[in-house]
């Protein structure tokens, strides 16, 4: 801050406090519900300050089949699956995309800026917008309601890609060089130098990318229908179907507040790493 | 240790031959720079002996065999690059024993051969710290101790100075020397600097638009400059040169002016002589109109005009000087400091 | 593009590439064909016979009234949603940047919303709006204001657009705060030494020296709105009522999985293609300007 006024450094906390409260809102609302039980949120108006019954509501919602009266995989399945997908498709892409990478900037090779269009191209092409073919050729493969179906389609990504390429080539061109002086073959190189190298890159990108795969939802609406293979994100949209019936707000948002926890989780531990991946994966 | 022979080696980038037919024949043990201008084909041509770069046409041996087709980890090399490019994640022991691990090299003759190279570039101190946490002059003795942990045949550098601060550009100078003197490893030292070459060199290669256009000692550059390039790059201030026309033993300056030489050729000419060789004599056939003087301390430059010509000369007298602006001096230059060039080919003439 | 030395193997390369191509090709290049062949077959009702029609699903599209107004409607939220979350965060980052100690603090409690699902957003919102129980309805009603987004459709259109704005704040506060942070001191200072006040020195310096993340975040929230914000209208609203929150989006799944009208479906999603193709330039040129090859 420039100049020194008192004022104007009170209005400015004040503002950006105001600012949290209403970013905060939704998600102190969801948690107060769930430290109520089911009587008192039928009740208008609902309370804003917490209950007793967190605990309650957590062994229930987890270790409980849920909602009453819907036919939902327990909880605690859900996240598993939820975090099996979040899993795979962030390692896949990491993987995937770094060995694609260290193809097209370190090596010669025939085709190799037709493979780096190719990749290029999926950037535009969402899975949303190409919902119905995709899921036509996942079905043919037999990958419905498998692990399989649920990540692999949504691994390839160009961002990744891009971004790792973009790693590499601001790696200097004499780590290269010396390492083969020093007698490093390609793969050695890969494995002793690069990844080394790209270390903080590959934790940022695991950080966007963790909570791009568990927050994913068409994808997994329309691959499984086998209640075990349901994802915790999934399973709210059925929640509140099913609460038009029985209302049971202190359990569907109890569940909510499971599915939000891992990825806020993740977002707040690895702060840093995560602006940086996220400024930088997207520039 | 080894001898290097570049036999006919040329390089092309696409279309564009930027080495043209070079040739070299360099001693075992010999300290060999390579100086230029920027983009005159220096760096790439070391960077084919190292084999980061592929040979066109030509052959390149290290000691008696034919390399071009080896990769550089097969040709017991060595090489400092200019920005070191140390591995920041390692740290400096492990950056060392990089190579040799690689090489399957055992774990205590590993460790005996860190330690050696660390004791003559006194870095025993440094081995557990990673890049980043050294200076620049640190950094440059772990680039060249990973050089000589591997006891190569032949050393390589890419201008392994140009990072520093002049003082400790200076001090590392030196130290490159010596070491390379005590190791008695074939060396190729790639610079821009003539002062580096010169002081380093026990031979020079100057490569100008990827042509050689001399090699030799740097005593033989100095006095028998084989081209006005090479007249021209070697010593500092440059050389003058003052055209004019050979007839009778006699080049004719632009002014009329005529000094006598032992050359017996005839025709265009370019008369060249270096700024500490020009003798301050009232009689003299080199009369300038001075403009500024330059105190240097142990001499002064005096920078001025040819009479009645407009070529700019520069003379370097001893002590200290100062003319008043528009006086006219003589200068006189002995023969042996004559150097006369074709100014066709620019090619040395000989007396 | 390519490093000055490089490996010449031959085979290693393409087994590097090869997993990435793959799954590109199946699962990107191949369903992206199919809907463009697709949409130009028309199936009857029991999907017995198709029948290839050239261009007239895309000429039907654009004489139905639903999709024409879909199509209008998905652009208004669009620029709703771009236009609340941007401003709403280029405001908190203005003033996150002028605060030294706790700046950390306030970042790490606005950021959070990225991380929830655009479902989960939906369900808390749809939650604190509920017609019965929710907070909202029940101040609102104090105010004499009945709230019933199931049954109104431009409150359903307002609750979508709070709620995909609302989970976007955080990743344009990102933006913006990292931009802001990137203009060097010395013009702020200089800008007080002329005499600028600090809100005017932020729309004379501030807001045109981070015009570039401005243009970013309008393509990326743009995109956000138009194939993000499904599960947000999934979990609201359900595209009703009477069509009233039915994005592009939301009319692709509901008319292909739902309507099983496949040729209709493919040609909505061949459009939508274009128009990420589209913003995908659009982006990529700006990305140009910012990035040296």
């Amino acid at each position: 801050m420039v100049e020194n006024r008192p004022i104007l450094k009170i209005v400015t906390h004040l503002i950006l406090i105001f600012g949290i409260v209403i970013v905060a809102l939704p998600i102190w609302i969801t948690f107060v519900a769930s430290t109520h039980d089911e009587a008192r949120m039928l009740q208008a108006p609902l309370p804003l300050l917490p209950g007793g019954h967190f605990f309650e509501n957590f062994t229930k919602t987890l270790f409980g089949s849920g909602l009453a009266g819907s036919e939902v995989a327990p909880v605690w399945r859900m996240l598993l699956n939820s975090m099996a997908m979040a899993m795979m498709i962030s390692i896949g892409k990491i993987i995937i995309s770094l060995l694609s990478a260290f193809a097209i900037v370190y090596f010669k090779f025939p085709f190799r800026m037709g493979f780096f269009w190719l990749i290029f191209i999926t950037l535009m092409l969402p899975v949303e917008v190409r919902i119905l073919p995709t899921f036509e050729v996942v079905a043919n493969l037999g990958m419905l309601n498998s692990y399989w179906g649920l990540s692999i389609p949504l691994i390839a990504s160009a961002t990744a890609t891009f971004m790792f390429r973009q790693v590499f080539l601001t790696i200097p061109d004499e780590m290269l060089e010396s390492a083969r002086i020093d007698g490093a073959k390609p793969m050695r190189f890969f494995f002793d130098i690069l990844l080394p190298l790209s270390r903080t890159n590959i934790a940022a990108l695991f950080v966007i990318l963790f909570i791009y795969g568990w927050n994913q939802y068409l994808w997994p609406l329309l691959i499984t229908t086998d209640t075990d293979m349901t994802t915790i994100v999934m399973s709210i949209k059925q929640m509140l179907e099913a609460a038009e019936q029985s209302p049971q707000w202190n359990i569907i948002m109890m569940t909510a507040l499971l599915a939000m926890i891992p990825p806020v989780f993740v977002v707040i531990a690895m702060q840093k790493m995560f602006v940086k991946g996220l400024t930088e994966t997207d520039k | 240790m080894a001898t290097i022979s570049l036999k006919d080696l040329v390089k092309n980038y696409g279309k564009v031959e930027v080495l043209h037919h070079v040739e070299g024949e360099f001693h075992d043990g010999e300290f060999i720079v390579i100086v230029g201008p920027s983009g005159c084909g220096k760096s790439t041509l070391l960077r084919m002996v190292a084999g980061l770069e592929t040979v066109t046409s030509g052959e390149i041996f290290i000691g008696d065999k034919m390399v071009n087709n080896l990769e550089p980890a097969d040709r017991d090399i060595a090489m400092v690059f200019q920005n070191y490019a140390l591995y920041p994640h390692m740290t400096v022991r492990e950056n060392m024993a990089y190579g040799l691990k690689l090489r399957k090299f055992s774990k205590s003759d590993i460790e005996r051969r860190v330690q050696e190279a660390a004791t003559i570039l006194e870095i025993q101190d440094y081995l557990d710290r990673r890049p980043r946490q050294l200076s620049g002059g640190q950094r440059q003795r772990v680039a060249m101790g990973r050089a000589i942990v591997r006891d190569p045949q032949v050393f390589l550098f890419d201008e392994p100075l140009s990072n520093l601060d002049a003082k400790l550009r200076v001090q590392m100078r030196l130290e490159i020397k010596k070491l390379q003197r005590k190791l008695g490893v074939t060396s190729i030292y790639v610079t821009h600097d003539q002062v580096e070459a010169m002081t380093l060199g026990d031979r020079l290669m100057v490569l100008n638009g990827g042509y050689v256009e001399q090699f030799g000692t740097p005593i033989d550059l100095y006095e028998k400059p084989a081209s006005i390039f090479v007249a021209g790059f070697i010593g500092s201030p440059s050389m003058n040169f003052l055209p004019g026309h050979l007839a009778n033993a006699h080049i004719e300056l632009e002014n009329g002016q005529k000094i006598p030489t032992t050359s017996v050729q005839q025709g265009d000419a370019i008369f060249g002589v270096r700024p500490e060789h020009m003798i301050v004599d009232e009689n003299g056939p080199i009369e300038v109109v001075t403009d500024l003087c330059e105190q240097l301390g142990a001499n002064t430059l005096v920078h001025g005009v040819l009479k009645d010509g407009k070529t700019g000369i520069v003379a370097s007298i001893q002590g200290h000087w100062d003319y008043e602006p528009g006086s006219v001096l003589g200068f006189n230059v002995l023969p042996d400091n004559h150097h006369l060039f074709d100014k066709e080919t620019q090619k040395r003439l000989e007396n | 593009m390519l490093k000055r030395v490089h490996f010449t193997k031959s085979w290693l390369p393409f087994a590097l590439v090869a997993p990435q191509i793959a799954i590109t090709l199946i699962f990107f290049i191949w369903p992206a064909t199919q809907a463009v062949y697709q949409s130009f077959l028309i199936e009857d009702a029991f999907g017995l016979s198709t029948e290839f029609v050239w261009f007239e699903n895309f000429q039907y599209l654009f004489t139905d009234e639903i999709y024409l107004n879909s199509f209008g409607r998905t652009i208004f939220f669009s620029a709703a949603v771009a236009f609340i979350s941007m401003s709403s965060a280029l405001i908190l980052a203005g003033f996150a940047d002028r605060v030294i100690r706790g700046a950390t603090v306030y970042r790490t409690l606005l950021i959070w919303p990225y991380a929830i699902a655009p479902v989960l957003a939906g369900a808390l919102w749809v939650f604190m709006f509920n017609p019965t129980l929710g907070i909202f309805p029940y101040f609102l009603e104090f105010f004499g204001y009945d709230w019933n987004h199931y049954l109104n459709g431009s409150q359903a259109m307002l609750l979508v657009i709070l709620a995909a704005a609302w989970k976007q704040i955080a990743y344009n506060f990102l933006f913006y705060l990292a931009a802001m942070q990137a203009i060097p001191r010395s013009i702020i200072e200089a800008g007080a030494i002329d005499g600028a006040s600090p809100i005017r020195r932020f729309w004379t310096l501030v807001f045109p020296l981070i015009s570039p993340t401005t243009f970013f975040l309008l393509v990326i929230n743009a995109v956000y709105a138009f194939f993000e914000t499904f599960g947000i209208v999934h979990a609201v609203t359900q595209g009703g009522p009477a069509n009233a929150t039915t994005i592009l989006v939301y009319k692709v799944y509901n008319d292909g999985f739902v309507g099983l009208d496949l040729g209709g479906s493919a040609a909505q999603s061949v459009i939508l293609m274009i128009m990420v193709i589209f913003m995908t330039i659009i982006q990529f040129r700006y990305l140009e300007k910012k990035v040296q090859y």
